[in-house]
């Protein structure tokens, strides 16, 4: 392979890698987020992005919606489920030991990848194609303008979410509630409200992750969200967990990560690879590359 | 209240007694009219298309047989098991249909992988299962002893002869020089495919190029295929089932490689130009058992009777699984008996049995020697291309 070839071949991975990552971002932020003020790792969050996909498919296909409405349509009905889900399964245990919300959250997780099976069939379903796929050829270089599509998209919800948090009162509420619970209680914030919140904006983002996938694979099942909700819980923990650019970061970082391994090593070692960065994080950065090294109160 | 409830709760009890009453009754009337034949499909999962038709193929030969007034007076009736499109379910099913439903013989999965799975049940229960389209050569021969599997028969030809057909007309039809394999690395059907797909293509003086793998359930493979566009290949192979390889030609020709793709007959699905759009599915060729589109009066015929109760064309599946239970029906009548080990005998000797898919004979390994055809997509749509004799 001659280097014009090589360097072409590059830039069109990393091309496949930031969409693919783009992805694994928007999911990573959900459970970043949720972390941050619950300390629970919601391991439903890749099954909300199932719901989404799903919704927006429905949305689509049943109702006839067009691209906008049909994605806000999931994002909404995702952050109903979302917040019923902490309202009926983790506030209940909110005093209970970090462990027994953490196996209720795996409970919710079956109950909604099999819930799911019963109510729309495990059939693998056909997303109806939203808006039509156009190639942009560079040079070589491909770029479709489903990848634009996500792309802009998922920067659009980054930037509203980056304004939420820092910029508005229930954002404020929201770091406060990360920062020191009891604190902020005193403060006279609405705890269960503002985590009420939170639970709505990651799963809406989820969702929204869901729809595009839809569009862009053409293919979703009700066991989709484990995979690429794993995904993004590496994504989180190499971002740092609980810091919301690092969530972004990490999901591009790791997308793009994948999709060298299957382009210039071997296309059976990408999960291999993923998984590896996990362990690899967890032995010597556990707090990840944006997180602070923040050290437990004994 | 109290005594409405007692009411409600003698009412149900009795009901169920009656209910109980009545399906002890039929089990006995089954045990002495009807015979059973089971059926081991893909009713769901990635692969519930091949089922479904499977399933519709099996119940139309049934119904033809019942229609002329069964066999030896009995009807025949078929019991099916959904196992899901995977092998641990396919070998759960497997016993079920053994020693609950007591079925005399079983229409085996689609899957090779499924159909190997269950193998083992087939063998230690003396009774037989046929897959309609499992291709795969360990489906029949044990690959640990090299011994046939006695209880093991397919009314399919096996991949080594698909895969060089594939190989064959990639180099001597499309002329191709160089071809790149992109595999299903959890399927044992693809796997197979591929490996002699390999072995012709390069006798024929052709080069691999590029040899690189999925895994079921994926759902991005553009990393991969811009890999495999860097060594730009005459053709591709792509030896899956239509879930992933409508994906993998969808994401194929957006990157541009519009050279063309080849398969197997797991590509025969109505959900593939679903999947990959009309518009990515030209260029696209496939190995299969049959054509609707072909003009022998067998397959006519069958594709009316076909039609006529289902309002859609058989593919390869219906029509295989037509074949396959028919084959067993053949073997009891010849058998003239339904007890399994006598039908098992029976169906080992079928020799050219005058089937949809063309006249099948079995040979000592169990497998069907017959003809393939060459299936060409355009738009999306199967055109019947060229028939390929053993």
């Amino acid at each position: 392979m001659e280097a014009g070839s090589i360097a072409h071949q590059f830039v069109q991975q990393l091309i496949n890698g930031v969409s693919l990552g783009s992805i694994y971002a928007l999911i990573a932020l959900g459970y970043t987020m949720i972390y941050g003020i619950l300390k629970l790792i919601n391991f439903a969050h890749g099954d909300i992005y199932m719901v989404g996909a799903y919704v927006g498919f429905f949305a689509t296909s049943i109702l006839k919606l067009s691209f906008f409405p049909a994605l806000l349509m999931a994002m909404v009905v995702a952050a109903v489920v979302g917040m019923v889900i902490e309202r009926v399964a983790y506030r209940p245990l909110r005093n209970s030991p970090k462990i027994a919300i953490l196996i209720t959250a795996i409970g919710v997780s079956l109950f909604l990848e099999y819930g799911g099976m019963l109510l729309v069939t495990p059939q693998p379903r056909t997303f109806p194609a939203v808006f039509a796929a156009e190639l942009y050829n560079f040079g070589g270089i491909v770029i479709n303008s489903q990848q634009i599509v996500i792309l802009a998209i998922s920067i659009a919800l980054m930037i509203i979410l980056t304004y939420v948090v820092q910029k508005t009162k229930a954002g404020k509420a929201m770091r406060a509630v990360s920062f020191d619970t009891d604190a902020a209680k005193l403060m006279g914030i609405n705890v269960d409200q503002t985590i009420s919140f939170t639970f709505a904006v990651g799963s809406g983002l989820a969702a929204a992750a869901g729809v595009l996938v839809g569009i862009y694979y053409n293919s979703i099942d009700p066991l989709m969200g484990i995979m690429p909700g794993l995904k993004a819980f590496i994504a989180a923990v190499l971002g740092g967990i609980g810091v919301i650019p690092g969530a972004m970061a990490g999901g591009i970082i790791l997308g793009i990560i994948e999709a060298m391994v299957s382009g210039f090593i071997s296309s059976t070692f990408r999960d291999a690879a993923a998984f590896g960065i996990l362990i690899i994080i967890l032995l010597f950065k556990p707090s990840g590359l944006m997180g602070k090294n923040v050290r437990e109160k004994v | 209240m109290r005594k409405g409830k007692f009411a409600k709760f003698a009412s149900l009890a009795v009901t169920g007694l009656m209910l109980m009453a009545l399906v002890s009754g039929c089990s006995q009337q089954t045990s002495s009219d009807v015979v059973k034949l089971g059926a081991n499909l893909e009713m769901t999962g990635n692969n519930a298309t091949f089922g479904q038709s499977a399933k519709n193929g099996a119940e139309l030969a049934i119904e033809e047989v019942n229609a002329k007034g069964g066999i030896n007076g009995k009807k025949l009736a078929l019991i099916v098991a959904d196992n899901k499109s995977e092998a641990a379910e396919a070998a759960n099913a497997m016993q079920k249909l053994i020693t609950q439903d007591k079925v005399v013989g079983i229409i085996a999965p689609i899957a090779s992988s499924s159909v190997i799975a269950g193998a083992q049940v087939n063998q230690d229960n003396k009774v037989l299962a046929i897959s309609p389209t499992a291709s795969n050569p360990k489906v029949t021969v044990n690959p640990d002893t090299g011994k046939v599997r006695d209880y093991l028969f397919r009314a399919a030809f096996i991949d080594p002869f698909q895969g060089s057909v594939m190989a064959n007309f990639a180099s001597k039809s499309l002329n191709a020089k160089t071809a790149a394999l992109y595999i299903d690395n959890s399927s044992d059907y693809a796997k197979g495919l591929a490996q002699f797909f390999k072995e012709t293509f390069e006798k024929n003086g052709g080069k691999i190029v590029a040899q690189e793998a999925y895994l079921a359930k994926d759902t991005d493979f553009k990393a991969t295929l811009t890999k495999i566009s860097s060594t730009k290949p005459d053709v591709i192979f792509v030896p899956g089932y239509y879930q992933e390889v409508g994906m993998i030609i969808k994401q194929g020709r957006e990157l541009g490689l519009n050279m063309p793709v080849l398969g197997g007959d797991g590509w025969d699905s109505a959900k593939l130009p679903e999947i990959a759009g009309a518009k990515a599915l030209n260029n696209a060729f496939f190995a299969n058992h049959y054509s609707p589109d072909d003009n022998s009066p067998a397959i006519k015929a069958f594709v009316a009777a076909y039609e006529k109760k289902y309002g859609a064309k058989p593919d390869a599946f219906a029509a295989l699984s037509y074949d396959a239970t028919m084959m067993v029906i053949d073997a009891m009548k010849r058998a003239n008996s339904f007890d399994p080990v006598k039908i098992k005998d029976e169906l080992a000797k079928t020799k050219n049995y005058a089937a949809v898919s063309g006249s099948i004979t079995l040979n000592e390994t169990h497998d069907a020697v017959k003809s393939a055809v060459i299936i060409e997509l355009k738009d999306g749509k199967q055109t019947f291309r060229e028939k390929i004799n053993p």
